[in-house]
């Protein structure tokens, strides 16, 4: 296993980042770099070892039903690049 | 004594008797900054200031913070004022809303700067060269880096372009600049301040803490900031102590535990040497020392960087140019070009660096071999401090392996970088409190930082520990000559 | 020719009816100005973070459990990553391996034959923004987002359109029983996925799936599926492959059609939300929910049959909606007689016209049981004739006035006294000669017409059963 640079390619169209011929090259050589490092956690053995995903012990952190006042729309659309009345303005979505 | 270089408790007390007014302080820093920023480049967005917007908040000199000009990292949201992050994708957003932390310091009678400080873009740095605005130089040699990613608040307080300033903490991104400056940096506890309306890098991992030129000050607005926040549902619901009110107990019989793993390869000499004085130092004070174990602490910088990389890929997914901030625009781009050229341009090489290789440890195929070892190991890494904690209260280390580097000597080898990350990378993997003090300067003249660590909600230890070395030592008082 | 069946496993999203959106207090109202309902939390605005609304957490066990679905403790919250314009943090809040619960089932009733559908899971998530398309544009708004969404998916254990129908209609009910959402599929609180595969009937291996969206009605799932079953059938029997793939029921042309295809494999990179700690669902909180679960409808229908003596067909007319169930058993309740047969024809006919020409419910009619009763009471004592009593119970409704009252204005009381409708018969007599002859010759029917005579002169108060009597006697005289 390890990171080439299809690998990368495929990863930034999911992470949806353009990136140059000389970015990709770099990109590829950086990570693959970072992964050799990276793989030096396999020499661990963590077969009967918990993940930690949330690192304090809590739970059950909820809020009660109650409603709070939303944004005036001035502000919600104050800094969007593209408007149209009140809505947001995107390129046409390809279905 | 100029204005821009006193504390807190020094302030308060002139502004009590009158001797001086809220706006005097402002305008010494502002003078200040005039003066110096040119060459630190601390701030961001100077030149845009239009002076006097946060010159019109009335003061209330009853309240804890009353007068106080508090300086702000670009990636904690501020009403109205830009934050950035310092990312190109980021122009232009200013927050409708206040951070949490921004509300209680207002509420404490504190006044927020406009202008923010400056910071690896999205904290995705140990240096802040990764910012749109340029590099901040360390002050005590700016042929240096400040540290980062909180570059811009550690040499503001340094170059005393601030009274104090808020930084936010990653990996070491408070607590590495603050020794790289010559100044006190505090990552608390995780959960014990709250992260509402910090732009998250990652959010397992991220807290927002204070950069001052003392203890006390440091203190003094950890008073103020902690405490749960219904915002937060990762933020703890425990009281707050008085943490000002810690400082001067003497430390006669604490465990101190240093961890040898921390002295091995890797460390300048001139750095293991100065942190062992502070430790002889902290011997004679009365603690007890006692050498310890943290065997996994090798593995810390490579769990980080899947962890850290994976949650920022999706905290970072929401900058795509719909709702605020730069959009690539070409009427002829449908809307996966839209977003591909957006980030693609918007985002910083280190930004982007990231963004694949935490994408990369989620992605197909690859999450149990990264993503779920990774947890693994951090696990472990916290049951290796669960450990020490049982016996000792606190442990010492160097802040970071090296004093402040050139500027330009790392940039372009990602993995070194990440590696001057390794003391300081622990304490967010385990969630605990972790402090670092100014305890010398090498040769040339860099500032070396002594780093506590304690177990989670024990913030008043590193405190009582740090002041007490504070007061028995002089760095604190050294200031850079600009 | 081979037999082929279908396997159609359901997926639906509901969404609860909660005051305010799943992690931030906006309200959560229907059909408010786009990007009004939007705070910089479910904008996804940089910094902020999410905080559970316990109501939705609550609905959605209560859910689960009506389900007969087991429950996950500890259950968390997951990230869903995907790029699209309606996400407004390009991830949703979803969750991945540890539902809120699975394991469940749903019993169908198939004219009287009951069926067993497996519920793989139910989960809760956040709702999507909504899109509007323009020519070359596309436009976002965000009301949507975050709104608490259930998802609650079925084993493939579903074999026909009808089947797929009749889960739908069940499911329904039993959520709206927990009064916990609308279930519009109008205002979109119901949408409905498919997915749909065929296999040679007795074979065990599943054929080639094929998801279906954009199915906008209970109607359209069962018209979509049933086209689709036609289509892999015909395609099957040539000897073609049926292609893996996401169709989209097409209302107008009402066909399905491929959605052009995303190349990409889908690759949603789910992780625990670091934002949420996770939750533990005690077994006290279990019960406390389950205590609160009112009989739902298949029970309920099984306990009018036997407490009421109801037919199957009576009872699952009266317990359609909780509301209506509980205004027919109120009356039930309140009838004085044992026989309910009388208020039952009431209740499902002349009742529940007036309640679907108002385009509302039996109980939203304002006539109480006891009203209700009055006026039953005077068509028992044969005071009032069947069809005075409709035109009472009308005017109970527009003008809220009781039986009594209106009975009295309007004079309306049967005349049964010999007397008085002896002279209207005779008239009768003398006015339709006709008729006279051809009972007398008879045709026994020409008796009706005559007493239909009375009825007209006496403004329908003539009591029929006495006019009747009345007229064999003068005629046979």
């Amino acid at each position: 296993m390890g990171i080439d640079k299809e690998t990368v390619k495929y990863v930034a169209n999911l992470a949806r980042i353009e990136l140059r011929d000389e970015e990709l090259k770099r990109l590829s050589e950086q990570l693959k770099q970072i992964i050799d490092f990276i793989d030096k956690l396999k020499l661990l053995d963590i077969k009967d070892v918990e993940p930690t995903s949330h690192i304090l012990p809590m739970s059950n952190v909820l809020r009660d039903d109650q409603p709070r006042e939303s944004l005036p729309i001035s502000k919600t659309l104050e800094c969007a690049p593209a408007k149209e009345e009140n809505f947001f303005l995107v390129p046409k979505v390809i279905e | 004594m100029e204005l821009n270089t006193l504390t807190i408790e020094v302030l308060r007390d002139k502004l009590k008797k009158k001797e001086i007014t809220a706006p005097d302080i402002l305008n010494s820093l502002y003078k200040r900054i005039k003066e110096v920023d040119k060459k630190i480049n601390a701030y961001v967005r100077v030149k845009d200031l239009k002076p006097g917007n946060d010159q019109f908040f009335t003061f209330n000199p009853q309240l804890p913070l009353g007068g106080i000009p508090v300086s702000v990292k670009d990636n904690i949201c501020t009403e109205g004022y830009n934050t950035e992050c310092c990312s190109k994708i980021l122009a232009g957003f200013k927050p409708p809303y206040d951070a949490t932390v921004i509300k209680k310091l207002k509420e404490a009678g504190a006044i927020i700067l406009e202008i923010k400080t400056n910071m690896d873009e999205f904290a995705f740095g140990s240096s802040t060269e990764n910012s749109c605005f340029g590099t901040t130089a360390n002050p005590w040699n700016i042929n240096y880096v400040a540290g980062g990613s909180s570059g811009g608040s550690a040499a503001s307080v340094a170059a005393d372009e601030a009274i104090v300033a808020l930084g936010s903490d990653t990996g070491g991104s408070i607590r590495q600049p603050a020794s790289f400056c010559g100044v006190v940096g505090l990552k608390p506890t995780y959960g014990r301040v709250s992260r509402y309306g910090l732009i998250a890098f990652a959010s397992s991992l991220d807290q927002i803490g204070p950069i001052t030129k003392d203890v006390r000050d440091c203190a003094i607005i950890m008073k103020i900031i902690s405490g749960y926040d219904p915002y937060d549902s990762t933020s703890v619901n425990l009281e707050v102590p008085d943490y000002p009110k810690v400082l001067g107990m003497d430390i006669k019989g604490i465990k101190i535990a240093v961890p040898k793993e921390y002295f091995v390869e890797g460390i300048d000499p001139e750095v293991k040497k100065i942190i062992q004085e502070a430790i002889e130092q902290l011997r004679e004070l009365g603690a007890q020392i006692k050498e310890v174990c943290l065997p996994h602490t090798e593995y810390a910088v490579a769990v980080y960087y899947i962890i850290a990389t994976a949650e920022a890929s999706s905290n970072l997914a929401r900058f795509d140019g719909v709702q605020y901030g730069f959009r690539f625009s070409n009427s002829e781009l449908n809307l996966i070009q839209m977003y591909k050229k957006t980030r693609g341009a918007g985002f910083g090489q280190e930004a982007k660096r990231r963004i694949i290789l935490g994408t990369f440890a989620l992605s197909y195929g690859y999450y149990e071999a990264y993503y779920l070892r990774a947890l693994k190991v951090r696990t472990l890494i916290k049951k290796d401090f669960d450990e020490v904690f049982k016996d000792c209260d606190c442990i010492v280390t160097p802040t970071s392996p090296t004093p402040a580097f050139k500027i330009g000597e790392k940039i372009d080898d990602p993995l070194k970088m990440y590696l001057s990350d390794i003391y300081t990378i622990s304490a967010n993997l385990a969630g605990i409190p972790a402090i670092s003090i100014p305890c010398g300067f090498t040769k040339d003249g860099l500032p070396v930082g002594l780093q506590i660590l304690a177990k989670a909600f024990n913030e008043e230890i590193l405190f009582r520990v740090a002041y007490a070395y504070e007061q028995a030592t002089p760095w604190h008082k050294m200031k850079p000559r600009l | 020719m081979t037999e082929y069946e279908a396997v159609i496993g359901l997926e639906v999203h509901v969404q609860l009816k909660t005051k305010t959106k799943a992690f931030c207090g906006c309200s959560t109202e229907f059909g408010k100005e786009p990007n009004t309902q939007v705070c910089p939390i479910c904008l996804g605005f940089p910094g902020v973070l999410p905080v559970l609304n316990r109501t939705a957490l609550d609905y959605a066990i209560k859910v689960a459990l009506a389900l007969n679905c087991k429950i996950h403790s500890p259950t968390k919250f997951d990230r869903k990553n995907y790029f699209y314009p309606d996400l407004p943090k390009n991830y949703q809040i979803s969750q991945y391996d540890l539902p809120l619960s699975y394991d469940g089932f749903l019993d169908i009733d198939l004219d009287g034959k009951d069926k067993h559908i497996r519920i793989r899971r139910v989960h809760l998530e956040e709702d999507a923004g909504k899109l509007i398309h323009k020519e070359s544009t596309s436009l976002v708004d965000f009301n949507r987002a975050g709104i608490p969404l259930l998802e609650i998916v079925s084993e493939p254990d579903i074999n026909s359109p009808e089947e797929a129908y009749q889960y739908l209609v069940t499911l329904k009910s039993i959520i709206q029983y927990l009064d916990v959402s609308d279930c519009d599929m109008e205002k979109g609180s119901l949408r409905c996925d498919a997915n749909i595969s065929l296999r040679k009937k007795n074979t065990i291996e599943f054929g080639t799936k094929i998801e279906l969206k954009n199915m906008n009605s209970f109607k359209a799932v069962k018209d979509a599926l049933t086209y689709e079953i036609e289509r892999q059938k015909s395609l099957l029997s040539k000897n073609k492959a049926i292609v893996q793939e996401t169709r989209f029921w097409d209302t107008k042309e009402l066909k399905t059609f491929p959605m052009r295809t995303k190349e990409e494999a889908m690759d949603y990179r789910y992780f625990p939300d670091p934002d949420l700690p996770m939750f533990i669902i005690t077994q006290e909180k279990i019960q406390q929910i389950r205590e609160s679960i009112p009989e739902l409808p298949r029970e309920k229908i099984q306990r009018f049959i036997k407490d009421y003596g109801l037919s199957l067909y009576v009872a699952k007319i009266l317990v359609s909606s909780k509301k209506d169930a509980d205004f027919a058993e109120s009356c039930l309740k309140a009838y004085p007689n044992k026989d309910k047969k009388t208020l039952v024809n009431w209740l499902i006919g002349p009742l529940l016209q007036e309640a679907n020409t108002r385009g509302c419910g039996l109980a939203d009619l304002g006539i109480t049981p006891q009203g209700l009763n009055e006026l039953l009471g005077f068509v028992e004592k044969e005071l009032i004739s069947n069809l005075v009593a409709k035109s009472v119970l009308t005017e109970i409704i527009e003008k809220h006035k009781s039986a009594a009252t209106i009975i009295q204005e309007g004079n309306l009381i049967q005349i049964s006294d010999t007397e008085s409708l002896e002279k209207i018969a005779k008239k009768v007599i003398q006015e339709n000669p006709r008729s006279v002859q051809d009972y007398k010759g008879g045709k026994n029917n020409a008796i009706m017409f005559l007493v239909g005579q009375v009825m007209k002169k006496s403004q329908g108060k003539a009591n029929p059963k006495i006019a009747q009597e009345l007229l064999k006697r003068l005629l046979n005289e």
